[in-house]
Parts: C-alpha cells; sequence; structure tokens
C-alpha cells in the first residue's frame, strides 16, 4: 500500500518536474529562434517556421522521451522488477507445487508492498520473506534506473533540440506531424476498443459453434439452453436453436414500431406543418425528456401496470370470444401475465420521442422554397405536406424508422423485466415471449462456467444481435446518404 | 427634360386612373392597389402604395435591395399570409374584386395568381408530375388524356417542351437551371392563372438562360398579366411595357417603360437608373 503511494508519488514528482522542464525548453526554444531570426535578417536567411513552433520544437524533444520512459516505468517498472527477483528464486521454491509458488509469490510481492494485505511477515515461510527482501530490493533498483533515463533523456533531447533549431529547421512541420499522430492515437483507441469487443465476440462465437453446429443455432426452432452438469447425465444437453428468440425480438419490435411510427410521424408533422411557434417551444423539450426516462423505469411500469392491465383484457376477449364460439374448446386467447404486448406497446412509447425528434428533423430540412412553390400554385397546407414534403422527406424517415427498430431490437430492461422467460414462436400477443436480450441477461447473470456452451451461446446471440443492428444502420445510411445527394 | 411629354403621358394616363378609386370599370387594369402598406411585426416595409398593373402586358417592378418589391408582390396573390407577424392594409382589386373580401379563399386565389421565385424550386418530382401538380390539385384534368394535354401545352407554352418531351418521366431536378425555371413557369401556367408574378426570375441563371426567359415572358404577356422583379434595368428596358421605380417602402415613380428609362420626373428615379445609388 505505502509503496503504491510513494510509487505514484514518485511519478507524480517526476511527471511536474517534465512539464516545468517542457515550459522551460520552450521559452528557450523560442528565444533562440526570435534571436537567429534577428541575426539571419542580416544574413539573408529566413526562418523555416514561426519562433513558436521552435518553441514546441524544443518542449517535445527534451519531455516526449523521458515522458515515454516513465509511463513504462510507471506500467511496467514493478512487474519487471518483481520477475527479475523470481527468476533467481531461493532453492526452496523449486520443489513446491505451481499453485503453492503462485500463493507465496502473491504473499512475498504483499510484504514487499508494506503488509497491508493483511500478510504477516512471521506467519510465512522463510523463503517468502527472502523473497519479498529480493524484490523490494530490485524494485529500488527498477526506481532508481527509471530516474535516472528519464533524466538522461529529457537533457540529452534539450541539447539537441537546442542544437537543431536553424533557420532551415522546418519546426512547423515536425511539431504537426506529433500532434497528427497523438490524435491519430486517440481515435484509434476508439476503433481499437470496437474492434477489439467485435473480436472477442467473433471468437467466443467460433468456439460456440465448436460444440453447437452453427445450423442448429440459426435454423433450430428450440431453445433450451442446459448443459449437463455431470458427464453422465442424459437428456439435458440442450438445445440452442436461436430461432424462438430472433422470433420474440422481432414481434416486440413489431408491436413497438406499431405504435411508435405513427404516433411518433404524426407528432413531427404536426409539430413541424402545424404547431404554432409557442406550442413547438414547449412540446419538443417535453418529448425529448421523454426520451431522457431511463429504460428500468419503462421496464417497471411495463411490468407493474401495462402488463396487468393486458392480461386482464385478454381474459375479457377470451370469455367474450368463448361465448361467441360455445363448441371451441379451451381457451381461445391465453392471456399470461407477462406478454409480448406489454413489452412492445410500453417500447413503442419509448422509441415515440426517438422517431419524431429524428422525422422532425427531417421533415424541417425540406426547403421553404418546395413548401413556398406548392403554397403559390393554390395547394393547402395538407396538400403540400401529402403531396410534396413527405415525399421528399420520405427516405430520411424510413431511416429514422430504421434506426428506431435497430434500437427497439437491441432494448434489454423493458423485456427482461415484462417480455418473459418461456423461447416460443406463438402469434398470439397475449402470451409470454423471449428475446434475444432476455436470453443473454439470463445466461450470463448467475453462476456461471466460462466455457460450457450455455456460457458461450451468449457470445453467438450478442454476435447476432451485433449484426442485425449494424445491417439496419447501415441500411438507414445508406438510404440517408441517397437523401442527401438529392438536395446536392 | 422635356415637361410636355409628361403632361400628355399624364393625360392618356388620367382617363385610366379613376381618382375616386371606385371599382375599376376599365378592362384594361386587371390589378388595381390602393393605399397598401405591410408590417413584419413592428417595421413597416410598404407605406400606402397606389399602383395600376395594366392587363395582358409586363409591368417591372425596380428599386434597390430591401426597398419593399418582393413585399409588395407577395400581396397579390396573398403569399404574405403565410408569413408569421404579418400585417396588410389597404385595398388590393384584381379584375375589380377585393382580394381580402371574405368571400375569397386565399388558396384559390392563389391559383389565379401564379408565382416564379427566384430560385428554381421544382418539386423532387417527375417534369411530368410537376407540371401536373396543381392540375391535379385543382381538378383540371377528368382524365388522364386530359391531364397530358394540359402538361404539354403548358410545357409548349413555357417553351420548354421541345427540349423535354422525350424524357417526362425524370426529375424535375435534373434540368439545368434555365430548364427549371421554365419547367415552374409551365407549372404555374398549368393552373390556367390570369396573373403571374415572377421574383428576380434570371438572377440564378447564365446569359443565355436569361435571353430564353425574356422571350418566354415577351410571348406570355399576349395572354397574360405579368408582374416581374428585376434588378436589371436592361431587363426591365426589354421586357416590360410599364415600370414602377421603389424606394424605400414608397413607390417613387411609375409608367409606361420607355419614359422611365428616357426621361424619369423624379431625380431619385434618374440616379437609380443610371447607377448613381442602389
Ligand atoms: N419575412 C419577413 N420578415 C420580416 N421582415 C421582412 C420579411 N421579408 C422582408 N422583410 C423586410 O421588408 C423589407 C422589404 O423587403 P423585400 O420586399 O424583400 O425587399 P426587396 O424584394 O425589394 O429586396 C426589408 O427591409 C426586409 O428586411
Ligand atoms: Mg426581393
Amino acid at each position: 500500500m505505502l509503496e503504491q503511494i510513494a510509487h505514484s508519488r514518485l511519478v507524480l514528482i517526476a511527471l511536474s518536474a517534465l512539464v516545468v522542464w517542457a515550459a522551460t525548453l520552450f521559452l528557450l526554444g523560442r528565444r533562440r529562434a526570435v534571436v537567429l531570426a534577428a541575426s539571419s535578417i542580416s544574413g539573408g536567411r529566413q526562418m523555416h517556421s514561426r519562433p513558436n513552433y521552435h518553441g514546441y520544437f524544443a518542449a517535445l524533444l527534451a519531455a516526449g522521451p523521458a515522458f515515454l520512459a516513465l509511463a513504462f516505468y510507471a506500467l511496467f517498472g514493478q512487474a519487471l522488477a518483481d520477475r527479475i527477483a523470481i527468476s533467481d528464486l531461493p532453492a526452496d521454491f523449486s520443489a513446491l507445487s505451481a499453485f503453492e509458488r503462485a500463493v507465496q509469490i502473491d504473499a512475498a510481492r504483499a510484504l514487499a508492498e508494506g503488509g497491508g494485505s493483511g500478510v504477516i511477515a512471521s506467519e510465512q515461510p522463510p523463503a517468502v520473506g527472502t523473497l519479498a527482501t529480493a524484490m523490494e530490493r530490485s524494485r529500488g533498483g527498477a526506481k532508481l534506473i527509471a530516474v535516472a533515463v528519464a533524466i538522461a533523456l529529457a537533457v540529452l533531447g534539450a541539447a539537441i533540440a537546442l542544437m537543431r533549431i536553424k533557420p532551415a529547421l522546418r519546426a512547423r512541420t515536425m511539431v504537426e506531424r506529433v500532434i497528427g499522430g497523438l490524435l491519430m492515437l486517440c481515435s484509434g483507441v476508439a476503433i481499437a476498443t470496437t474492434a477489439g469487443i467485435v473480436l472477442s465476440l467473433v471468437f467466443e462465437t467460433i468456439r460456440f459453434f465448436g460444440e453447437v453446429s452453427p445450423l442448429e443455432f440459426m435454423f433450430g426452432l428450440k431453445w433450451s439452453a442446459q448443459t449437463q452438469i455431470r458427464p453422465d447425465q442424459i437428456g439435458s444437453s440442450g438445445a440452442f436453436g436461436a430461432v424462438p428468440l430472433l422470433f420474440g425480438s422481432l414481434m416486440i419490435t413489431l408491436i413497438a414500431m406499431l405504435v411508435a411510427a405513427p404516433v411518433g410521424l404524426f407528432a413531427a408533422i404536426y409539430l413541424s406543418e402545424y404547431a404554432g411557434p409557442r406550442f413547438r417551444a414547449t412540446v419538443k423539450p417535453i418529448l425529448e425528456v421523454l426520451a431522457g426516462v431511463p429504460t428500468v423505469v419503462y421496464g417497471f411500469f411495463a411490468l407493474l401496470t401495462v402488463a396487468p392491465a393486458i392480461k386482464a383484457f385478454g381474459e375479457w376477449l377470451n370469455r367474450v370470444l368463448m361465448n361467441l364460439f360455445p363448441g371451441v374448446e379451451g381457451p381461445i386467447i391465453d392471456a399470461q401475465p407477462t406478454s409480448a404486448l406489454a413489452a412492445g406497446l410500453v417500447m413503442g412509447v419509448m422509441i415515440i420521442p426517438f422517431v419524431s425528434s429524428l422525422s422532425d428533423d427531417v421533415i424541417n430540412a425540406a426547403p421553404q422554397s418546395l413548401r413556398d412553390g406548392s403554397a403559390a400554385l393554390g395547394a393547402t397546407r395538407a396538400e403540400t405536406i401529402r403531396k410534396v414534403i413527405l415525399p421528399a422527406a420520405l427516405p430520411g424517415i424510413v431511416a429514422a424508422l430504421l434506426l428506431a427498430v435497430s434500437r427497439a431490437i437491441g432494448e434489454t430492461m423493458i423485456v427482461v423485466m415484462a417480455a418473459g422467460q418461456r423461447a416460443q414462436i406463438t402469434a398470439n400477443p397475449f402470451s409470454d415471449v423471449t428475446t434475444i436480450t432476455v436470453q443473454i441477461v439470463d445466461l450470463l447473470t448467475g453462476d456461471t462456467e466460462f466455457d460450457s456452451p450455455k456460457t458461450l451461446s451468449a457470445f453467438a446471440l450478442g454476435f447476432g444481435l451485433f449484426l442485425l443492428t449494424l445491417l439496419f444502420n447501415v441500411i438507414a445510411q445508406q438510404v440517408v446518404k441517397a437523401y442527401r445527394e438529392k438536395y446536392e | 427634360m422635356n415637361r410636355v411629354d409628361h403632361a400628355a403621358i399624364k393625360a392618356s394616363d388620367s382617363d385610366v386612373r379613376r381618382p375616386d378609386g371606385g371599382p375599376t370599370a376599365d378592362p384594361r387594369i386587371k390589378v388595381k392597389t390602393r393605399g397598401v402598406s405591410v408590417f413584419y411585426g413592428d417595421k413597416q416595409a410598404l407605406f400606402g402604395v397606389d399602383l395600376d398593373i395594366d392587363e395582358k402586358s409586363v409591368t417591372a417592378l425596380i428599386g434597390p435591395s430591401g426597398c419593399g418589391k418582393s413585399t409588395y408582390l407577395r400581396c397579390i396573390n396573398r403569399m404574405n399570409d403565410t408569413i408569421e407577424g404579418c400585417r396588410i392594409e389597404g385595398s388590393i382589386e384584381i379584375d375589380g374584386e377585393d382580394i381580402h373580401d371574405r368571400s375569397i379563399d386565399p388558396v384559390l386565389l392563389r391559383a389565379r395568381v401564379g408565382m416564379v421565385f427566384q430560385k428554381p424550386n421544382p418539386f423532387p418530382k417527375s417534369i411530368f408530375d410537376n407540371v401536373a401538380y396543381g392540375a391535379r390539385i385543382h381538378g383540371l384534368a377528368s382524365s388522364r388524356k386530359e391531364l397530358e394535354e394540359i402538361v404539354q401545352s403548358s410545357l409548349e407554352k413555357a417553351g420548354l417542351w421541345g427540349e423535354v418531351k422525350d424524357r417526362l418521366g425524370q426529375p424535375g431536378t435534373s434540368l439545368s437551371g434555365g430548364q427549371q425555371q421554365r419547367l415552374v413557369i409551365a407549372r404555374a401556367i398549368a393552373v390556367r392563372p390570369d396573373v403571374i408574378l415572377m421574383d428576380e426570375p434570371c438572377s440564378a441563371l447564365d446569359p443565355i438562360a436569361t435571353a430564353k426567359i425574356e422571350e418566354l415572358i415577351d410571348e406570355l404577356r399576349f395572354n397574360y398579366c405579368i408582374v416581374i422583379v428585376t434588378h436589371s434595368m436592361a431587363q426591365a428596358a426589354r421586357v416590360s411595357q410599364k415600370t414602377a421605380f421603389f424606394h424605400l417602402g414608397k413607390l417613387v415613380e411609375t409608367g409606361p417603360t420607355e419614359l422611365i428609362f428616357t426621361n424619369p420626373r423624379e431625380s431619385r428615379t434618374q440616379d437609380y437608373i443610371t447607377g448613381r445609388f442602389g
């Protein structure tokens, strides 16, 4: 613990020193450039870059390499030092099993850090104490080396920079190249993260397909994610047909879109074409607040309010139908406490602001000149909207709806709470269904083994979900692009 | 300056203008505005404009930017009604009928008074559908054949038929700027207006396209009452029979184009025409 703080304190002090050093070198470099520029006017030689860039050049060269050395030490220094200490272990260690060795090495590391984590030296075998001392020694060495290297690099860099400042030096080009590189690194981090996530999905999916056939996964109609707990167990090998999950996801999405598309679209049309500026200024923010409601709130609204109401309605409908067709046996409509309808309706409400605000943007983007042109021909406002504005805005509206669909498919909280767990293919919206997202949550919460097909199937589902939403997003983007081109 | 000439013109004008401002008996006057003032919120853009616009002729509105030419033009088809906070005073008559009368629906008025804008604004539809748009809305054709006839004759009148007859299904936006402007004129003609308002119809066009539009305007004047706003003195001189000069929201001077350009009454008009300001 203490050692850790001391370690980070050393790094902090060194960093502050580097900042001061960089500022100094900036001033020195600029001074030198100014002096050179003044003298070079008589000498007839123009400076390639302005003095500030020479300053940055000097600062970067003086502080950059030293900073990298310190960063390397902060990240890997201790681990490397420990590794060195371990590499010439006391003889007692070689006799131990791998597991015991790992435990003792951990104990030694704790001791080396000051014994803060409840490890008491006197309770440990003597070899641990020896190793701890070795670690402490080697860590001290690493610290010394790091500081020495950083100082050397800082001084050397400064000297080289000051020597290289000449009228012909392309300081601006170099500084800009370094800055460009840093910016690229940042965007690279974002890309690398995404790529990493996708790659891990892909690899785990491939592992999953090693155990379960892709054909079963893609076309199987039965989902029952069980795995054998004992090798001799029979009859619980599980079924991994993802079709019912996809069906559930699509069914709920469809219900949600049946709510969100018309309501959102008409709201957008009203807001952009009919509402007065006052009304618009009030209602738009309110709609956007609706978009900010946490999905878990929608979820328990769906579970506690909507689902029971839907169940009661379904039961009533069932009674009516049973009376109408007395001959039919069993329930015509099987109403469940959680249902596709409940989850879909609430999800639809959640998506309304999404649809309306995107469509509103698209409708507003249709140029005023089109509205004027239509009005000047004696068209009413409704005719103008129906025959000119909506056709012109249609691709954008389609794109908005596709984005809403991909949002609905990926939505998790509402369906976890209000859709159900039963994987089934049914046309009855009063029945419970389960979705891809619900099953992923289900598979990965609780005790899980990380290499059973049950757990791996979550990755395959996640990958499928990723492909599905990606598809919708790509189509939406293409549509929007085509739409932009139409308006130059 | 020749004062005698002025007196002669005035005399011949006076039997057209009746000082009492009652319903025009004279069939040669199409649009008659009296004391028209326009306000955008608190800001007054037009100050009591009295102007008569002749039937079957071209009237040019000239004047420096912001003097209210477009505002005046938009009064005639009540497009100002669509602008938030815009208020109009005074009387505007077309064929002796007050266009602000309760019995007049501004939407139908706009079918009688066509408008062409500065920037060509074809709808993102096919050439055919652009021209057929107004005819469809107003139910002018009872069959597909009639609609096709309307589209063809409108395009012919706009001098565009020969260029587009083989590509009626292509988008209107695929035409060149000059063609688009003629398409928009055809679109206006298709609803059979009496009056066509044009707000700087050539300012976004190259000289060749401009010449074509001017030629077209010169032909259209035999059948329509045309009011055109223009920044080009040469254009006003070429296409119009009457010219009205606006300055700072007021109508400064109006008269036969020839006279306004050769011998204006007001020194402000003279200054503007000779390019001394504006
Ligand atoms: N929609 C509007 N809202 C407020 N003021 C306007 C509007 N349209 C025009 N104006 C003002 O009215 C005056 C006349 O404008 P306009 O008729 O467009 O002039 P012109 O067409 O002669 O250049 C200008 O001062 C302009 O700023
Ligand atoms: Mg104007």
